[in-house]
């Protein structure tokens, strides 16, 4: 399909349906180009397999042009996108006789996870600093800037993103790759504010410990060249949590 | 700033409130808690870069799309559906 300048990014709701009904391809390819990625993040979060998840996708998008014409614009049209694709994942799901995870979004039964390793801090019961940092972070080697170029930085990124639990994946790959605001993200997923920024901070503090296991390792010169996931990829992640 | 506030919040704590820092919905008194413990807090300080730093880097993933196989799939899919509900 090639670049499209993106038309979703300017056009209003109410715009880009009337186009899609008129039939306007260029409407059609706008809407496809942005929003494939986080629908089929989401798919993969919900069915077994890439291949699976790309076609949740695809039916998704032949969803949407047998709809169009009775899309009432009651909910936005991105929260109507994740609806048809989370029931076509969840059809999915069922004629494949699996049980249903897409209580994905539950907090799961890390529910005292720590941003931190406790061990880090001083005991309660330190007559001065309780709670305080033993071993306090130390500073990167570079900047957001150099960690940008730095390949291996962003490969070792994607490992601990990939290798997050479900549901914080989602969290984390909408609000912070994709650039959603929550309100979004929430009316999405259909999870409430809170249990989005909880898992919204679970796994964020999991991938600044990621670079931070990063930037240690590369401070002793111990650093591997090879940086193919060593964290589980995310199907090795989805079987474990079954 | 002194250390009484610093104490006030354990830095053990300030990292589990940090993502709502961020967001903006720590309740005004917890910000200022936050805050203070900031200024004399070296450790949280370079903490709380990091968890900016993360953030902003992850925005530089790479999105995963659609196979162009697919996308060919679909434009066709369009294309039919097109004339299939062709209008007069």
């Amino acid at each position: 399909m090639g670049f499209v300048v993106s038309i979703a990014v300017w056009a209003s709701d109410g715009e880009l349906i009337q186009r899609l009904r008129d039939g306007d391809e260029a409407a059609f390819v706008s809407l496809v180009n942005s929003y494939s990625a986080p629908l089929l993040r989401l798919a993969q979060a919900m069915v077994q397999s890439d291949a699976v998840a790309e076609e949740v996708v695809q039916e998704t998008w032949l969803g949407v042009l047998t709809g169009i014409g009775r899309f009432e614009g009651r909910s936005s049209l991105k929260t109507w996108l994740f609806k048809i694709l989370t029931n076509r994942a969840k059809t999915r799901l069922v004629r494949e006789r699996r049980t249903i995870p897409v209580s994905t979004l539950e907090l799961g039964d890390q529910a005292d996870e720590s941003a931190v390793d406790p061990g880090r801090f001083l005991p309660a019961s330190h007559p001065q600093w309780p709670g305080h940092w033993a071993s306090p972070p130390m500073p990167w080697s570079m900047g957001p800037e150099g960690i940008i170029l730095d390949r291996e930085a962003m490969a070792v990124l994607r490992c601990g993103l990939e290798a997050l639990p479900r549901a914080q994946r989602m969290v984390v790959a909408l609000r912070d790759v994709h650039g959603w605001p929550s309100a979004q993200v929430c009316a999405a997923l259909d999870v409430s504010e809170a249990n989005q920024r909880v898992l919204l901070h679970r796994g964020r503090s999991r991938l600044r410990a990621v670079l931070e296991n990063y930037f240690d390792e590369s401070d002793r010169e111990n650093r591997k060249l090879d940086t193919g996931c060593n964290a589980p990829s995310i199907r090795g992640t989805t079987e474990q949590e079954r | 700033m002194n250390d009484n506030k610093t104490t006030d919040l354990a830095c053990k704590e300030l990292v589990e409130i940090i993502t709502d820092y961020l967001e903006g919905t720590l309740p005004a008194t917890d910000r200022v808690r936050f805050e203070a413990h900031i200024q004399t807090c070296p450790g949280c300080r370079e903490y709380l870069e990091q968890m900016r730093t993360t953030i902003r880097v992850t925005g530089y993933l790479d999105v995963e799309s659609l196979s162009p196989r697919t996308r060919d799939q679909l434009l066709r899919t369009f294309r039919r559906w097109k004339e299939s509900s062709s209008r007069p």
